[in-house]
């Protein structure tokens, strides 16, 4: 049998992975006059948080931090009963025309929610250059996006979830995978790719 | 009280509510308010849903904020109301309805002036169907409007004191916030002339009052309501001017008020009647506020409503072809709408959110 839940990675490795995305992205964006961080709700906005007080610490400046719900930009809400999940308030409080936006989330799977977040980005400026952060890529995408800066690309099955925690949300900091069979049967796609299928099935029979 | 999801096919009534429902429906008003802020004030959660306000009665405010509402999340409007529409050629109430729902509408909003239309349409159709006022009965979405409102000012319901101040035995609007107020906690006194005031106002755990002065002492919020002259109020008191004598909120009366209490109207103001201008546009009056949290309320309800799988795709089983519609005369009606209704949709996961 598999653990329902197991620790993927620990809070000090996290905040380690957290540093270097942080200074992948000042290499990148260099100009503190034009970075800005918008975090995707919930726990994207969290993480941004984040990365903009480390970034703070590296570059001695503090990238303005936004936070965007996509839930009006989605195209699965037919499918999902979208229409009756809480929707939360977009809050950028700084124009996007022509900035660098990094677009922050923790988990990067299907894609979807970051094309409802281009999608949604543009009504609020027309930004120079839209970039993507993730803390995990789990991979099996369903739309052709990838990230720029990826804290960690972690294999995983796809009836498990892999959940990014935070002090602030969640009492610690870490990632840990979950078996979740519900979340399977809302988001195993048609097609399982194959690189799951050829996924060695459990680690039981590891010491 | 928490805010709980709404899983409905129609809105009629505050009634049909329970708390929770409300407080999610003002949090979802909450969220659409910032989309009102926007440079772009449009997004595209709609796109290709269609929304038809059937207004029998005249109205501005309510038509045209359910109209950009609709627009706002990207779903085609369209207006019909009575002076233009086929109910002046003697079609049936239902018939018009189901001919509106046949061209595959996802959202009625209706005005009626008999109590109970919307219900019996949400009986009758498939569509979601919003009421937007009917008779002397309800109109939720602005009871939704006021509560948020208040809300904005007075952060919470638990104790607060409510004024209603006019024609209540007539007024949707007085009874939709009696309601609401009581299920949120607050308490609510109704204030007018004995012939305005309705019969059971004790039962709707009400206080009563027929001298305005009183009800400015007491509250920390006071709504005046529209003398409604096309309803039968011209036959409640003697004249507009002995009115306004007596039951007009004016500045003067407000010096027995409390500094910041909040004064509300749901429009269209008769001025000098129920309401002279200096209040209407003082510093206590928040009835500009009301009209614009109108657009993101009724925007959370449409995208509630409208955001779910179309009711009227070809899988709905007894679902007919339009042409059946003309044969189904008033005896073999109900059999036809047999197949409708909520019962029909398939029960959805809560929360799920692809990543």
């Amino acid at each position: 049998m598999r653990e329902p839940m197991r620790e993927e990675i620990g809070a000090d490795q996290l905040h380690r992975t957290l540093k270097r995305l942080s200074h992948e992205i000042i290499e990148q964006t260099g100009d503190q006059g034009s970075l800005a961080l918008v975090g995707i709700r919930t726990r994207g906005v969290t993480l941004a948080e984040r990365l903009a007080r480390t970034i703070e610490e590296l570059a001695r400046f503090r990238p303005p931090v936004g936070a965007l719900d996509v839930t009006l930009y989605r195209d699965d809400l037919d499918r999902t009963g979208g229409a009756r999940q809480r929707l939360r308030k977009t809050d950028i409080p700084f124009s996007c025309e022509g900035k660098d936006i990094v677009l922050v989330d923790d988990v990067l799977f299907t894609g979807r929610t970051v094309r409802a977040a281009l999608a949604a980005i543009v009504n609020f400026g027309r930004p120079g250059r839209v970039l993507l952060a993730v803390a995990v890529d789990r991979g099996a995408r369903e739309l052709p996006v990838r990230a720029d800066f990826v804290g960690r690309n972690m294999d995983v099955l796809p009836d498990e979830e892999v959940q990014v925690l935070f002090e602030e949300s969640d009492g610690r900091d870490g990632i840990v995978v979950r078996d979740s069979p519900d979340f399977a049967k809302r988001h195993i796609p048609k097609n399982i790719p194959k690189n799951f299928e050829t996924h060695p099935a459990a680690p039981e029979d590891s010491p | 009280m928490k805010p709980e999801p709404l899983h409905r096919k129609d809105l009629l009534s505050i009634r049909d509510l329970s708390p929770g429902e409300i407080l999610f429906l003002l949090e979802m008003t909450d969220s659409f308010r910032e989309v009102n802020e926007r440079e772009i004030k449009k997004v595209p959660t709609l796109r290709g849903k269609t929304v038809v306000n059937l207004f029998f009665e005249p109205s501005t405010r309510t038509r045209t904020s359910f109209e950009i509402a609709g627009k706002r999340l990207s779903a085609d409007v369209i207006n019909i109301s009575a002076d233009v529409s086929a109910a002046k050629k003697g079609e049936t109430l239902r018939d018009t309805a189901r001919n509106i729902e046949a061209m595959a509408t996802d959202v009625v909003v209706v005005r009626h002036p008999a109590s109970g239309a919307p219900a019996y349409l949400a009986r009758e159709l498939r569509c979601g169907v919003v009421n937007a006022g009917d008779g002397c009965h309800e109109h939720p979405t602005q009871a939704l409007l006021d509560l948020y409102t208040i809300r904005e000012h007075k952060k919470d319901f638990e104790g607060l004191r409510v004024s209603i101040v006019g024609d209540i035995a007539r007024s949707r609007v007085a009874r939709s916030n009696i309601i609401a107020l009581g299920k949120l906690g607050a308490e609510v006194m109704i204030c007018g002339p004995r012939t305005m005031l309705p019969a059971e106002a004790e039962s709707l755990g009400a206080r009563v009052t027929t001298r305005v002065e009183e009800a400015i002492e007491w509250s920390d919020v006071l709504m005046a309501l529209r003398i409604q002259l096309e309803r039968g109020g011209g036959a409640s008191f003697p004249s507009a001017r002995e009115y306004a004598n007596t039951y007009g909120i004016n500045r003067k009366r407000l010096d027995g008020a409390k500094p910041d209490l909040l004064i509300m109207h749901p429009g269209p103001i008769n001025r000098g009647v129920e309401m002279s201008p200096d209040v209407a546009d003082g510093p206590f009056s928040v009835i500009l506020e009301q009209v614009a949290y109108g657009v993101a309320c009724r925007m959370g309800i449409l995208y509630l409503l409208a955001g779910q799988r179309s009711a009227t795709s070809a899988d709905v089983p007894g679902a007919e072809a339009p042409g059946a519609d003309a044969s189904t005369e008033d005896g073999s009606g109900a059999a036809a709408a047999g197949g409708g209704a909520g019962e029909t949709r398939k029960p959805e996961v809560e929360n799920a959110v692809a990543r």
